[in-house]
């Protein structure tokens, strides 16, 4: 069809032969064996490590392969950095963003082309016709600071059509948008596709490539443990073919509710400054928690919930002690120390540099959050002996693999370190736990642990707050949703009562349509807003 | 747009620098500064050996010569073990010879306030006046920074200075010794407020043992206290902290009047041994050396013992080869800087590596 090649029907866009990557310690790509047909949307599944992020890399010419073979559309070749690939036909759009705020989308676009771009006239209707025909809607004179994250990632992938490639590569593209968006942007792909351009699509979401994708390759290991048509397999036999063994699926019981008790925190008219000059102010928060209750806070990243954390966590207490009530006690004032004595744990978004010091061992790591609940400090003296043990505990407990107590907090793999911060808040037995996006990063079989230590806790009487972007979790563990946007938070619901459609519409601020006046539809400007 | 065939360097982190290499680099730079030392000796024209020789093992040919080691590591010891537990903590208190000032001016003038009246209680009374001084001293820098947030690297070096010239003010006005010929130095201490000589035959004065306790107990901080461990965290990571509800203002707090009194310490030390009366000058730069000690030492107490023994050595051998060899006594000063700069830059190759970026031959290679 593109090159009209004398066999029968068109070359693979591309394949890989035999690909071997190794870094010091670790093969990286054990011979990973991969073909992209054209107009086809292929998945690349795998656990964090499994090789992923190298292969793709070795494809857009970032990191040069140890041995195997690249063809292109039939050919031979060598890629040897990222503009050969862009040369050649190959997009990739990353997972960060690389964009300047005080610029205007089309003075972005035309920084990211080679060729350069003297008329920015012609450039800025280019940018219109490609964003009309491929249904990604883009203002080409709006400044990049005014807007969403959605509509970056859009930026970015027109930035890439401009190029006309055959292949382009999305890495994690949904984990920073609202399912809305997220349709929008399958929709996109799916036009993409159907010009014969090929997209090769990574992500960990299972039910997503599910929907979207036509044919999925599975790395584990650096190896390619198998091939299959993602439509045909379920989210469970997808992770297990990720991870290797069946995942528990980790529904809360039916009779989780007949649990729940008494009220256990309230929060009232918390507003505060921002936590820091990139964090959201809060205005008015107001939520309650009860005793064996889980309460999922959906909401795209950056709309308060770091100053939330920090409010409810104690780190930077809130400007009324009566602000915030644990067990009918006003707390507001108290710091993160005298919050961790009465029972409030928290386990925070960065595993390393605040959940845990990066360059101490487990040891030491289970005595910083550790120290007075465990009573390891008798008159000032540390217990290094009883530190040791109970980080063995938490070892042993939650499954982390780790050398031992002496391991330094960074030579962990997320996911474990993310099990190791976990377990050590949980067996610490607190009353209240709240935990920041308790799964981000961390691999199917490792989340599924953590949700399954999570609900437990629940059912052992604790109260948890989770704040999470990601709604699958969400609704797998929640038993009441609010939606955090602007500094706001919606009013809980129960989970069941809601969809993630109605979720999605909150974390885009239509919340004061979709939930206080009674769930009735979202007006479609969102000036359904109260006057003022 | 890069040129063709250009060779950049690049720096790159290494994942984990190696603890092999982290325990190796202070006598690597003790050899780096011997080295270049030679060289230097050998541009001046002497013979780099006999120079050597005369720098670093003829002050230690007599048990005097060892005494004098001792008296001139004691102040060092002492002033490091504090620093270093601030170095930890990243409270950088630069002002220690400004603090050590302020204690030998405290302890002085109890010495002269009840002179003629002396009993056995005025040393300890000293020593503790001295720390005091020191103490309430670096209490300026930690309440601005505590308050105002203003860095107490700029606030406790500026107040050195204004401790050097209060000092020079009283020795020269209201405390001069009546019968000094005028002369800017106040009465000698009478011997009831001197610290007793431990070795017979050398200056080595009761300071010393004192000087290994302040070492062990900077060790107990370090390795066994709950304040210790929150010291390095805050260092480390100053969120993690938050997170574990230490306070980093207390820290702050902490470690500069641990060791702004731990300078005076040392100042109350120097005027009650050596010395034993107030001079303009009464440190020749004890608190700058103590930096470079305690970074020589990577911190930890037995590090700062040893690196404080080191630098004392600097001293001796600087004088020594002045009355050799005719070298200028600045020669200490350059082997201490030398030491200060091998070690840094020894330390950052551990910590990144160089390579050496080459763009890609033309494309058609």
């Amino acid at each position: 069809m593109i090159d009209g090649h004398s066999h029968e029907g068109p070359p693979p866009r591309l394949t890989l032969r035999g690909v071997v990557k190794r870094y010091p310690g670790v093969l990286a790509n054990d011979h990973v064996d991969l073909t992209l047909e054209p107009g086809e949307i292929h998945a690349l599944l795998g656990e964090n490590g499994a090789g992923k992020s190298t292969l793709v890399q070795i494809v857009y010419g970032v990191v040069k392969a140890d041995a195997g073979e690249m063809r292109w559309n039939g050919r031979p070749v060598a890629i040897d950095g990222p503009a050969a690939a862009r040369a050649l036909g190959i997009g990739m759009v990353f997972q960060h963003f690389s964009l300047f705020e005080t610029l205007s989308v089309a003075e972005n676009v035309a920084l990211g082309l080679e060729t350069g771009a003297a008329d920015m006239a012609a450039l800025s209707e280019r940018i219109a016709d490609v964003s009309t025909r491929y249904g990604l809607t883009l203002d080409p004179g709006a400044t990049v600071y005014d807007l969403s994250v959605g509509e970056r990632q859009r930026v970015e992938i027109v930035r890439c059509l401009l190029q006309d490639p055959q292949l382009l590569i999305m890495d994690e593209p949904t984990s920073v948008l609202t399912p809305q968006e997220a349709d929008q942007l399958f929709e996109t792909l799916r036009r993409l596709a159907r010009e014969g351009r090929t997209i090769l699509y990574i992500s960990h979401k299972l039910d997503e490539i599910r929907r979207l994708c036509d044919r999925a390759t599975i790395l584990r290991g650096g190896k390619v443990v198998a091939a299959c048509d993602p439509r045909e397999e379920t989210a469970q036999s997808l992770a297990r073919l990720m991870i290797g063994v069946d995942v528990s699926p980790t529904r809360r019981a039916d009779g989780g509710a007949d649990q729940i008790g008494d009220e256990l925190l309230r929060v009232e008219g918390l507003s505060m400054p921002a936590a820091n000059p990139v964090s959201t102010p809060l205005k008015g928060v107001r939520l309650s928690v009860r005793r064996g209750e889980i309460l999922g806070i959906a909401g795209v990243a950056g709309n308060g919930q770091n100053t939330l954390l920090a409010a409810l966590s104690g780190e930077l207490p809130a400007p009324r002690v009566d602000a915030i009530r644990f067990e009918g006690r006003p707390i507001g004032l108290l710091g993160a120390r005298a919050r961790r004595d009465l029972g409030i744990n928290f386990v925070p978004e960065d595993r390393l540099g605040h959940g845990a010091v990066a360059d101490l061992s487990l040891a030491d790591n289970a005595l910083l959050s550790g120290w007075r609940r465990w009573s390891l400090v008798r008159r000032g003296l540390v217990s290094f002996a009883k530190s040791k043990e109970r980080a063995e505990h938490v070892v042993e407990r939650f499954a982390v693999a780790a050398p031992g107590a002496h391991a330094a907090a960074r030579s962990l793999s997320g996911g474990n370190l993310q099990k190791f911060i976990i377990g050590r808040e949980i067996l610490q037995n607190p009353k209240l736990l709240i935990a920041a996006h308790p799964t981000w990063g961390v691999d199917a079989g490792a989340a599924a642990a953590i949700h399954k230590a999570l609900l437990h806790l629940a059912a052992e009487g604790a109260g948890l707050i989770i704040v999470s972007q990601d709604l699958d979790e969400l609704f797998t563990l929640a038993d009441r949703v609010a939606v955090i946007c602007a500094g706001r938070l919606s009013e809980s619901r129960p989970a069941h009562e809601v969809t993630a459609e109605e979720v999605g519409l909150m974390m885009g601020g239509l919340f004061d349509a979709a939930i206080v006046r009674g769930g009735g539809a979202p007006s479609e400007t969102g000036d359904a807003r109260h006057g003022g | 747009m890069a040129a063709e065939g250009a060779f950049g360097i690049r720096l790159e982190r290494r994942p984990a620098p190696s603890r092999a290499m982290l325990l190796a680099t202070p006598p690597l730079a003790v050899l780096l500064t011997v080295l270049a030392g030679a060289i230097l000796f050998a541009a001046m024209g002497f013979d780099p050996l006999e120079t050597l020789r005369a720098y670093f093992v003829s002050p230690l040919t007599s048990l005097y010569g060892w005494g004098e080691l001792a008296v001139k590591a004691t102040p060092l010891a002492i002033i490091a073990i504090g620093l270093a537990l601030g170095f930890r903590g990243n409270v950088w208190n630069i002002g220690a010879e400004g603090q050590l000032t302020l204690g030998a001016i405290c302890a002085g003038g109890l010495a002269l306030a009840v002179y003629g009246h002396e009993g056995p209680w005025l040393l300890p009374l000293m020593m503790l006046a001295g720390a005091a001084g020191g103490l309430a001293y670096a209490a300026i820098p930690a309440y601005l920074r505590v308050r105002f947030n203003a860095n107490e690297i700029l606030t406790s070096l500026m107040l050195t200075y204004v401790a050097g010239l209060l000092l020079s003010y009283l020795v020269t006005g209201p405390w001069k010794d009546p019968e000094g010929f005028g002369f800017p130095q106040s009465r000698l201490f009478n011997p009831e407020a001197l610290l007793p000589i431990v070795l017979d035959g050398t200056r080595m004065h009761l300071g010393a043992p004192l000087a290994l306790c302040v070492v062990l107990a900077g060790w107990l901080v370090v390795a066994r206290t709950l304040i210790g461990f929150q010291i390095k965290v805050v260092g480390l990571t100053p969120i993690a902290a938050g997170y574990a509800g230490f306070s980093q203002a207390r820290i702050i707090w902490f470690t500069l009047l641990l060791s702004g009194g731990l300078a005076g310490l040392a100042g109350a030390i120097e005027v009650s041994g050596p010395i034993g009366q107030l001079q303009p000058a009464i440190s020749p730069g004890y608190g700058f050396t103590a930096i470079i000690v305690a970074f020589l030492g990577r911190l930890h107490p037995v590090g700062v013992l040893l690196a404080a023994l080191l630098m004392a050595l600097s001293y001796l051998g600087g004088e020594q080869a002045q009355i050799e060899l005719g070298l200028p006594l600045a020669v200490t000063g350059v082997f201490q800087g030398m030491l200060l700069f091998f070690l840094l830059a020894s330390d950052f190759l551990t910590h990144y590596r160089v390579r050496r970026t080459a763009s890609t031959p033309a494309a058609a290679g």
